[in-house]
């Protein structure tokens, strides 16, 4: 069997061919000043910074997020003991998609993979004596993010934090909800219209935020392969800013507030080529494609997840090598933060051993591998730089296609919501994903444990242990604000709002309004949903 | 069921399905354990089979096997669930009344093997 793959001319994951050895003839067109430049410099490809990780190591953002307010903020506090210095959160299925922890849906999902959130109290019980001007935080939250981000403004405002000294990130990625992450409320059109309704509001009144985390990391987890992960990312991020370029805003104004998430696989050398044509490309577009003038409108610059998709429940601890191996990959592709994945998250949310084990990875990369001692240490690589640009040319091709799906004078914002529409990128996504999974049923795809090198008697794992009882206090507490409320500020509020999205205002004073006013996330959402209708999973595969 | 947004696998599960020949009803994302039975009932499937990827596997299908009790057909229909189910989970789900649990990382081939071997009727359409 040995000698017959020797025979087989090789592949990426994503299947692009690859030579057995790579010579200065691949790189006969690429012009180095022209398409790689300096580290710090246009077109980025080598990373943002000059001087990257010499000049600070890569943030380590673990995310988090369980149970009820109180009981994440205690986490929270703990790792700010600890010596971390930004916080993300993770909430609640009910919460991601715009439900009180009452509703029929949520049972059993109040908590259980995030916190629950329904109401500011619960938001200003997360943030309890946490300084919100000298915490970054990030508020992974996407088709509700306008009514999360209004509750974090408005308990800022309730503590006397000038929103121009808040620094975070709130996801507000509205259209990778419907092929990626599937935690969507709205529908195409109306969730891109909040997302630029954030944009435009922090634009103007909370300068230092990151307005939209624009992310492939999702898109990946649904099975797209990096080709595809790549190409849907930059297209969504182009849609974004056309659509905020449509509402007049000046693109230098909230380009430099835009950031990207990726995913990371165990093709190291794929994975650190989609970084650095990610950066290359998104330049180019920024400088060439909608005219910007400023370095940090151009400047793309990311976070990494390793991806829960690639653990397996088979030797768990196999993951950790596994888990080691994509952040290598994020490290050597230039990743300015990164959250390495529990080794046991094929069972359920990682344990706090498992994150022990993560931030440890991250460790002895930064500290005991050298790979920080100078930057983008891959550079002149014939094959990674080859494999750049194919990476680069192959995104090119589905970018173009989703543009010829549009019309009119933003056709790739026009497009995306036509290639949703249509079900094209589930779709192609969904035969990524079957192809893969075909490919290791056939023993094509090694994947140690699983379907090679199987291993008697499998070690159990201490998994997370989820309170159960977390569910009726949250729903207690729910019960408590709903009953301590003036009913008639809350439905003059919820009028409000009902009237400017009719208007096609933009929502986010009214949303501020209404949870002052102490509306849930719920009803503001219900609001919504009346007018911009439910979106109803199309159920494509 | 419930508002998990995973469907990656389940995805693939219905490709491999339709490629082996059966009927695939996918209900998509956000049904309720009434809405899956209901429409088992109306389409007389062989099969249901639910993905769960959120943790709360254990509160859902007690509803939905009480459900299928509740119009008759909790009998006639295999009931098949994946996703992370912890090992300590799978002998309640199977007094519950569920006869497969495929946990992340099973091959299709196993579970179309075990709808072959399990739906004794001449025709098979699992519905998902």
């Amino acid at each position: 069997m040995a000698d017959g793959m020797k025979e087989q001319p090789k592949r990426s994951l994503s299947g692009l061919d690859v030579k057995p050895v790579y010579t200065p003839d691949d790189l006969a067109g690429t012009d180095f000043a022209r398409d790689l430049g300096q580290p710090g410099e246009f077109p980025f490809t080598r990373g943002p910074y000059p001087n990257m990780y010499l000049g600070r190591l890569w943030t380590r953002r673990q995310i988090a997020g369980f149970g009820t307010a109180q009981a994440t903020n205690e986490r929270y506090r703990f790792l700010l003991d600890h010596g971390q210095n930004g916080i993300s959160t993770d909430f609640d299925h009910p919460t991601l998609t715009g439900y009180d922890s009452d509703h029929e849906l949520a049972e059993g999902e109040v908590g259980r993979l995030g916190v629950a959130i329904d109401s500011v109290r619960d938001m200003d019980d997360l943030f309890l004596d946490i300084p919100l001007d000298k915490v970054s935080v990030s508020l992974t939250i996407n088709h509700p993010a306008i009514v999360l981000l209004g509750m974090f403004l408005s308990v800022s405002e309730q503590r006397g934090v000038d929103w121009s000294k808040l620094r975070g990130t709130v996801q507000n990625d509205s259209l990778k909800e419907f092929h990626g992450q599937k935690t969507f409320a709205l529908g195409p059109g109306p969730s891109l219209k909040l997302t630029t309704d954030i944009v435009e509001f922090c634009t103007k009144h909370v300068p230092n935020w990151y307005t939209i985390s624009i992310s492939g990391y999702h898109i990946r987890e649904s099975g797209s392969d990096a080709v595809q992960e790549l190409a849907f990312t930059i297209a969504q991020g182009m849609a974004y800013v056309e659509s905020a370029l449509e509402r007049g805003l000046p693109v230098d104004s909230f380009a430099p507030r835009l950031s990207f998430f990726f995913g990371c696989h165990n093709d190291v050398f794929e994975e650190v080529a989609k970084y650095r044509a990610a950066r290359r490309m998104w330049a180019r577009i920024m400088k060439d494609r909608y005219k910007a003038s400023k370095p940090e409108s151009m400047r793309l610059r990311f976070h990494t997840q390793t991806l829960g998709s690639t653990l397996m429940r088979q030797d768990p601890q196999n993951n950790i090598a596994r888990g080691t191996l994509q952040a290598l990959a994020a490290v050597l592709g230039g990743t300015q933060s990164l959250h390495v994945s529990g080794y046991d998250e094929a069972f359920d949310i990682p344990s706090e051993e498992a994150m022990r084990m993560s931030l440890a990875t991250q460790l002895i990369l930064s500290h005991e591998s050298g790979v920080t001692n100078t930057v983008d240490p891959l550079a002149g690589s014939y094959f990674v730089e080859s494999l750049t640009n194919e990476i680069e040319e192959a995104a090119w091709g589905y970018i173009s296609k989703i543009e010829e799906m549009g019309s009119g004078e933003y056709p790739i914002k026009s497009g995306m919501l036509s290639a949703i529409d249509t079900g094209y990128i589930e779709r192609e996504i969904a035969r990524s994903a079957y192809e893969y999974q075909l490919r290791i049923e056939s023993g094509e795809q090694v994947v140690v444990g699983l379907n090679q090198y199987q291993s008697e008697g499998a070690q159990k794992l201490e998994l997370f242990q989820f309170d159960p009882e977390e569910e009726e206090w949250q729903k207690g507490r729910l019960a408590e604000t709903r009953g301590g409320r003036s009913p008639a500020d809350v439905k003059s509020a919820l009028s409000s709002l009902k009237q400017a999205a009719l208007n096609d205002k933009n929502l986010m004073p009214t949303v501020l309004e209404a949870v002052g006013a102490l509306a849930t996330e719920g009803e503001i959402l219900d609001t919504m949903r009346d007018v911009y209708g439910e979106y109803v999973d199309p159920g494509v595969f | 069921m419930g508002l998990d947004g995973h469907d990656r696998g389940i995805k693939v599960i219905a490709r491999a399905m339709r490629d082996a020949g059966m009927e695939v009803v996918y209900m998509g994302m956000r049904v309720t354990p009434d809405q899956v039975a209901q429409t088992a009932l109306q389409e007389d499937v062989d099969v249901v089979g639910i993905s769960i990827l959120s943790g709360a596997h254990m509160r859902l299908i007690p509803r939905l096997t009480k459900a299928l009790q509740e119009r008759e057909i909790l009998d006639d229909v295999l009931v098949m669930v994946g996703g992370t189910i912890p090992e300590d989970d799978v002998e309640p789900l199977q007094k519950m009344g569920v006869q497969g649990v495929f946990p992340v990382g099973s091959f299709t081939t196993l579970m179309t093997e075990f709808i072959t071997a399990n739906v004794s009727r001449g025709r098979s359409a699992p519905q998902v």
